[in-house]
C-alpha cells in the first residue's frame, strides 16, 4: 500500500518535470513565433501573448532584404546539405559493404584506422585545410563544403552494423552465380538493402551540414554564397540599434522552421534513429 | 578438384578507396600541414607577410604564456554548467520513461520535444537567446510585467549571466539526446534482473543506484567522454551570443574561438600549434573512445 502511494507521487512529480522542461524547450519557439509576426513598432512596447498581423510583411521585408540575402542563403544551404547528405550516405555505404564483404590483406588495419578517427574533430584540421583549399582554387565556393563529406567515419561506422545485421553474405554470393557485376550487385541489390540505414543518416547529415557554421564561416567570402549560419553571424555582427528587430526575429524564423517541419513529420524514424548508432554493449 | 575461387580482394580496395582518397586530402595533407607550420613564424601585420620562418616550439611556449589556458579554463567551465544538469536530468528522465510502473502519458510527445532543440541551428538559437535576453527583449519584458524586476537586468553583461546562457542552451540542446541514449541503454538490461530485484522487494531508490547505474556505467562513460570531445569544439553559440568577443573580459572565450580569430587574422604559426595543442587531447578522448567501442573484442582476448 505504502509504495502504491510513493509510487503515485513519483508519477505526479515525473509530469510535472516532464511538462517544466518540454515548457523550457518550447517557450522560446513561442516567443520567436509569436515576435515574428509582430512589427517594429509593436515590438518596442513590449511582449505580447498574442500574435500580431505582419507575418507576410515581416517575410517579405527580409526576402528583399539586399544585405542579407536569406533567400539565396537557404537555396545555398539547401544545395550544400542535400550534396552533402547524398554523397556521404552513398560512399559511406560503399565503404561499408567494401569492408564487410570482402577480405583482403589491408582490412583489418583500414577498419581500424576508420574506427581510431570515429570522434576526431574537424576543427584541429581547419587551418591546413583552409590553406589547402586556397591553392586548389576552391577557396570562396561550396565545394570544400561538400566534397570532405565522402570520408564520414561516424556514418561509416553506422552502415557497418546496420550491414552486419541485415544483409546476409549469402545473398551477394547468389548474385556473383547470376552474373551481377560487384559494382551492379552494390547498386542493384546493397543499396535497396540499405534505405532504412541510408534514410536516417541522410537526415543526420543534412541536419548536420544545414547547421554547420565553423568551416564554412571560414571558407565563405561573398555574400550570394553565404549559408543561413553565415547569413545569422553577419546580422549578430549588424549595427544594432539600427535595426528592424521584428526582421530579426523574422530570419532566425526563416533559419530554423524547415528543420522544425522536417523534423515533426520524421520524428518517429529520428528517435528511432539515434540509438541505433551508438555503443552496442 | 575444385576450382580456385576468383579472387574478389581487388574489389575491397576499390571501394574503400573513395573514402580514404577523401580522408588523404582533406584531412591528412591539411594535419601535416598544420603540424608543420606550427613551428613556423608566419603570420600578417596589416598587408605584409612575415614568415614562414623556422622557430622550433617557440609559437608553443607562448601560447602557454598567453591566454590559452585562460580560454581552457572557460571551455570547461561553461561545458560543466550545461553537462551536469544534462545528465541528472538525463538519469532521471531515462529511469521514468523505461519504468512500468510510473504509466507516463504522452511518452512519445515528452521525447518528440526534448529532442526537439538538439536539431536547431546552434547559430541562430545563440541568436535568438541573444535578442530574447537583452535589455529590451521579451524576457526581461515579461519579467517586468509580471512585478518581478524594477529595471531590466543585463544579462550579458555579467560573467555568470553570460555563462550561464551558454549552460541552459548547452542543456537544452543535449539533454534529449542523452535521455534517449541513456533510454536505450537502460532498455537493453535484461528485464529478468529487474524481476529478481522486486521479487527480493528492492524499491526504486535501491532499484536506480544498485542495478540501472552499476549496469549502464559503460554508456554513461561513453557518454562522458563523447560530450567532453563536444565540450571541447564549443564555438557556436559562445560565438554569436558573444559576437565573437567571449565578453565580458573575455570570460566566455573558448579555446575553438581562440583558434578562430587566428585563422580570420591569418596567424597560421600560433594557429597551429594551437591546433596540435587541441589534436594531442583530442587524440586521447579518441583512443578512450575506440576502447570502448571495440570493448568486447579485448574481453574475447582476455
Amino acid at each position: 500500500m505504502n509504495s502504491n502511494a510513493f509510487n503515485k507521487f513519483r508519477s505526479v512529480f515525473a509530469h510535472v518535470l516532464l511538462v517544466i522542461l518540454s515548457f523550457m524547450c518550447l517557450f522560446f519557439f513561442y516567443i520567436l513565433f509569436i515576435n515574428a509576426t509582430r512589427s517594429h513598432a509593436d515590438l518596442q512596447k513590449g511582449f505580447s501573448a498574442l500574435p500580431g498581423k505582419y507575418f507576410l510583411t515581416n517575410f517579405m521585408n527580409v526576402a528583399n532584404d539586399g544585405t542579407f540575402p536569406m533567400i539565396r542563403g537557404i537555396l545555398n544551404s539547401l544545395i550544400v546539405s542535400g550534396c552533402s547528405a547524398a554523397i556521404c550516405t552513398y560512399f559511406s555505404s560503399l565503404t561499408a559493404y567494401g569492408l564487410y564483404a570482402y577480405d583482403f590483406k589491408l582490412k583489418k588495419a583500414a577498419f581500424t584506422f576508420i574506427m581510431a578517427i570515429l570522434v576526431m574533430p574537424t576543427q584541429v584540421t581547419a587551418m591546413g585545410f583552409l590553406r589547402l583549399i586556397t591553392k586548389m582554387g576552391m577557396y570562396d565556393s561550396l565545394l570544400p563544403l561538400i566534397i570532405p563529406a565522402i570520408a564520414s567515419p561516424s556514418v561509416f561506422y553506422f552502415m557497418y552494423s546496420y550491414l552486419q545485421s541485415s544483409l546476409p553474405l549469402s545473398l551477394v554470393e547468389a548474385a556473383r552465380i547470376d552474373g551481377s557485376g560487384e559494382f551492379m550487385t552494390f547498386n542493384r541489390i546493397v543499396i535497396p538493402i540499405m534505405k532504412p540505414a541510408i534514410a536516417v543518416q541522410a537526415i543526420f547529415t543534412f541536419v548536420g551540414s544545414w547547421n554547420n557554421y565553423f568551416v564554412p564561416a571560414l571558407v565563405i567570402q561573398s555574400k550570394d554564397k553565404m549559408t543561413v549560419p553565415i547569413l545569422i553571424a553577419t546580422l549578430r555582427g549588424a549595427d544594432f540599434m539600427s535595426f528592424d528587430s521584428a526582421k530579426i526575429y523574422m530570419m532566425i524564423f526563416v533559419a530554423i522552421v524547415p528543420i522544425i517541419i522536417v523534423y515533426l513529420f520524421l520524428s518517429k524514424y529520428i528517435i528511432a534513429g539515434i540509438t541505433l548508432g551508438g555503443v552496442k554493449e | 578438384m575444385k576450382r580456385k575461387s576468383i579472387d574478389y580482394s581487388k574489389w575491397g580496395y576499390f571501394f574503400i578507396l573513395p573514402f580514404f582518397i577523401s580522408f588523404f586530402v582533406f584531412s591528412l595533407i591539411p594535419l601535416a600541414d598544420t603540424i608543420r607550420y606550427s613551428f613556423y613564424e608566419y603570420y600578417r601585420s596589416g598587408i605584409k607577410e612575415i614568415g614562414p620562418n623556422f622557430v622550433g616550439m617557440e609559437n608553443y611556449v607562448s601560447l602557454l604564456k598567453s591566454d590559452m589556458l585562460k580560454y581552457a579554463g572557460n571551455t570547461f567551465i561553461l561545458w560543466i554548467i550545461g553537462f551536469i544538469p544534462q545528465i541528472v536530468i538525463a538519469l532521471l528522465l531515462a529511469e521514468w520513461f523505461v519504468d512500468a510502473r510510473l504509466k507516463i502519458h504522452g511518452k512519445q510527445f515528452f521525447k518528440v520535444v526534448i529532442y526537439l532543440p538538439n536539431l536547431i541551428m546552434a547559430s541562430a538559437f545563440a541568436m535568438l537567446f541573444f535578442t530574447m535576453f537583452s535589455t529590451n527583449g521579451p524576457i526581461n519584458s515579461i519579467l517586468m510585467n509580471m512585478g518581478l524586476l524594477s529595471k531590466p537586468i543585463d544579462f550579458m553583461g555579467t560573467v555568470f549571466g553570460t555563462r550561464s546562457l551558454v549552460g541552459l542552451m548547452n542543456f537544452l540542446m543535449w539533454f534529449g539526446n542523452t535521455t534517449i541514449m541513456l533510454m536505450a541503454a537502460i532498455m537493453g538490461i535484461s528485464p529478468d534482473i529487474f524481476e529478481a530485484s522486486e521479487l527480493d522487494g528492492c524499491n526504486s531508490f535501491q532499484r536506480f543506484f544498485r542495478i540501472t547505474l552499476p549496469l549502464i556505467r559503460p554508456i554513461l562513460a561513453y557518454t562522458l567522454i563523447t560530450s567532453i570531445i563536444g565540450g571541447l569544439q564549443m564555438f557556436d553559440v559562445p560565438q554569436i551570443l558573444t559576437n565573437g568577443q567571449g565578453n565580458p573580459d573575455r570570460t566566455s572565450m573558448t579555446l575553438i574561438m581562440f583558434l578562430n580569430s587566428h585563422l580570420k587574422s591569418k596567424n597560421y604559426g600560433m594557429a597551429g600549434s594551437l591546433s596540435v595543442y587541441l589534436f594531442i587531447v583530442s587524440g586521447i578522448l579518441c583512443f578512450i573512445v575506440y576502447r570502448m567501442t571495440n570493448g568486447k573484442d579485448d574481453k574475447g582476448g582476455r
